[in-house]
């Protein structure tokens, strides 16, 4: 595959390249949009600190909201209630910095969305350009669930930053387009750019983390041990089901669906959804599988380390550490995980 | 009145791999079964969209404006070549539905979800138990048996009701005892002045019943209460646990399992169900609750 060496002037030409097909985003670091994905109007190596944005990239894969179908209840219209889909103006985008949790995170989800015409479409319409970790926060666990601050899966084009200047490996065919048009200014990757970045990646490899594979673990233990052990209690008692964790989560990936109208237009439009309101499964007859906090609270965490890796593989966290950073009562994911990794052992101790 | 099928057809390309796009339908024929239940038959405006079903299946519902809901068939597949949806007016979407007309249109898609097991229970005697509006989704299996004639034992049905007046599907039931196919059983809640037969829960119908355990199954649909009661009535008597079929109603969004919001313990209910036998339930608590 193609790899570039690009100093900062190198990228922003490579941005602007890429701009005449594409729209640009980049996380912002300063101003009113800080931490959120903003369109690049200048073209220049963009300023992104270390650790994720607020905001997970799962905005562009499930744009909030999305509208679905299209309609007219107007009775004199022709196709007065025959729903259709939205024009798209086939724009595409670049999405570039994204760091190496956040991108792991879009091929997580497209395990469960695979039917799924519009996510399909959107990971169509977006290039992911990830931005390896040279610094790993103290929210930050990547490498316990599977990811690594040097990981590339989800990129189509990896930048790892080496003594100032950046090492653009692309990962993906729809990669080496992109880098293709950086190929006239940019510098080749000698032997010893390559063995510096195996060594960045050998040193996230030997890292101290406690846990490794945690959903081969998980996949051993028995559904229903975890789901009545005791600890649940003590997280939905300190819970405020507020939901922030479900939204700034990049991998949760509930969503309402519903239809607006307005003049006689309607479109109908998925949003987000979090498990943690309780209105998520109140049924029209007044019956609520999930009425109570602690059924909620367990819900989330169980999806992710359990219902999912026993479906899909791999556990429904890519360790970014938002949730960690953001939830006012201090709930922290890590200590869930462990509970739970660790809970056989607690729950063979007899009396 | 609007235009004709026909003319509706060429608007659109109904065959589409959008798992969101639903197709048309019009509404042909509006049962009202009781004050708050009817039955509504839907013929596909392009008959390209007509699907094959089995009776378990469940459609999303819309009206566009007013969103959409997941509705048991209530017809069976072996009758005619449209699909009849009973629904009781309980939401936005349900309430939109009964405002309508017949020759309105509202969309469907789908079949969706795990049917009845039909071949399984070829030669069993059928008990079912239904409350109320969750006689709908075994109205579909009731008639597909009848329909095939022999191939499935005695057919009981015990079904309650909130009151004689809310007794639902008559012409059914009526039917049903009158050619003898099926043996049907009835309680109220409530009784009202006339009323002559049996007060009570549904499960006091069954202590009547003597079941033959080793060649019967139990078909269940009803509020989350009367399922658990006439499960544990049920298991008392000996009835395996895997003979136990019910089919469980949730909120659903996507009906295709992505959106989330009928995952219940692992398990996601449009798609690993709606129907499922009470052996499987035990496994993945919670779920019936």
């Amino acid at each position: 595959m193609k790899a570039l060496k690009l100093d900062r002037n190198a990228i922003g030409q490579w941005l602007s390249n890429m701009a005449g097909e594409r729209d640009i985003y980049a996380p912002a670091s300063d101003g009113p949009a800080k931490g959120t994905w903003t369109l690049l109007t200048d073209y220049s190596m963009p300023e992104i600190k270390p650790g994720v944005p607020a905001r997970p990239v799962k905005n562009f894969l499930f744009p909030q909201p999305e509208t679905l179908l299209k309609f007219s209840i107007v009775p004199t219209d022709p196709d007065c209630c025959l729903p259709s889909e939205p024009e798209e103006n086939g724009r595409k985008n670049v999405v570039f910095g994204v760091r190496p949790c956040d991108a792991r995170s879009i091929g997580l989800n497209a395990l469960a969305c695979k039917a799924d015409t519009y996510y399909q479409a959107n990971m169509d319409k977006n290039a992911i350009i990830g931005l390896t970790c040279s610094q790993v926060c103290s929210t930050c666990f990547c490498s316990e669930t599977g990811g690594s601050p040097m990981g590339t899966e989800g990129c189509d084009v990896s930048l790892t930053e080496i003594d100032g200047r950046y090492i653009a490996r692309a990962m993906t065919e729809r990669g080496e387009e992109l880098l293709a048009l950086a190929e006239s200014f940019g510098k080749e990757v000698t032997d010893s750019d390559f063995s510096a970045v195996e060594a960045l990646e050998e040193r996230a490899r030997s890292g101290s983390d406690e846990i490794r594979n945690p959903e081969e673990q998980l996949r051993k233990k028995d559904l229903m041990e975890l789901y009545n052990a005791p600890f649940w209690q003590e997280l939905a008692d300190r819970c405020i089901n507020c939901g922030a964790c479900t939204f700034l989560c990049p991998t949760c990936y509930c969503f309402d669906i519903q239809d607006e109208t307005l003049h006689g237009k309607g479109r109908r439009i998925r949003c987000q959804d979090s498990c943690m309101f309780p209105l998520f499964t109140l049924h029209a007859s007044g019956h609520n599988p999930r009425g109570q906090k602690i059924q909620r609270v367990r819900n989330r965490f169980m999806h992710k380390m359990k219902y999912f890796p026993d479906r899909f593989g791999p556990i429904s966290c890519v360790g970014c550490g938002r949730c960690v950073r953001d939830c006012p009562v201090n709930i922290d994911i890590r200590e869930v995980m462990r509970s739970l990794l660790n809970f056989h052992d607690m729950g063979s101790v007899t009396p | 009145m609007m235009e004709t099928g026909t003319m509706r057809e060429s608007m659109r390309n109904a065959v589409t791999d959008n798992v969101f796009m639903p197709n048309e339908t019009v509404i042909s024929e509006i049962i009202e079964e009781n004050s708050t239940i009817r039955t509504y038959t839907l013929r596909f405006t392009d008959r390209a969209a007509a699907f094959s079903f089995l009776p378990g299946q469940f459609v999303m519902l819309s009206v566009p404006g007013h969103g959409e809901a997941p509705i048991s068939i209530s017809s069976s597949p072996t009758s005619t070549d449209a699909i009849q949806l009973s629904v009781r007016r309980a939401g936005r979407l349900t309430s939109a539905l009964h405002s309508m007309k017949a020759g309105e249109y509202v969309a469907v898609r789908g079949p969706y979800g795990v049917p009845f097991p039909v071949d399984e229970l070829k030669g069993r005697d059928l008990l079912f138990v239904a409350g109320g509006i969750g006689l709908a989704p075994l109205r579909s299996l009731i008639n597909y048996c009848r329909a095939k004639n022999g191939e499935y034992g005695k057919i009981t049905l015990c079904y309650g009701s909130r009151s004689p007046s809310d007794i639902a599907f008559k012409n059914d039931l009526d039917a049903w005892q009158a050619d003898g196919s099926v043996d049907v059983r009835l309680t109220v809640d409530v009784p009202e002045r006339g009323w002559q037969g049996r007060t009570g829960l549904v499960t006091t119908l069954l202590d009547d019943l003597t079941i033959n355990n080793s060649n019967s199954s139990a078909l269940l649909c009803g509020p989350p209460v009367m399922i658990d009661a006439v499960i544990s009535k049920l298991k008392e008597s000996g009835m395996d646990s895997e003979q136990i079929i019910t089919t469980l109603e949730r909120n659903m969004k996507c009906g295709v399992g992505l959106c989330g919001h009928c995952h219940m313990e692992g398990v996601l209910i449009c798609k690993d169900g709606p129907v499922f036998n009470v052996r499987t339930l035990e496994n993945i608590m919670g779920a019936t609750g």
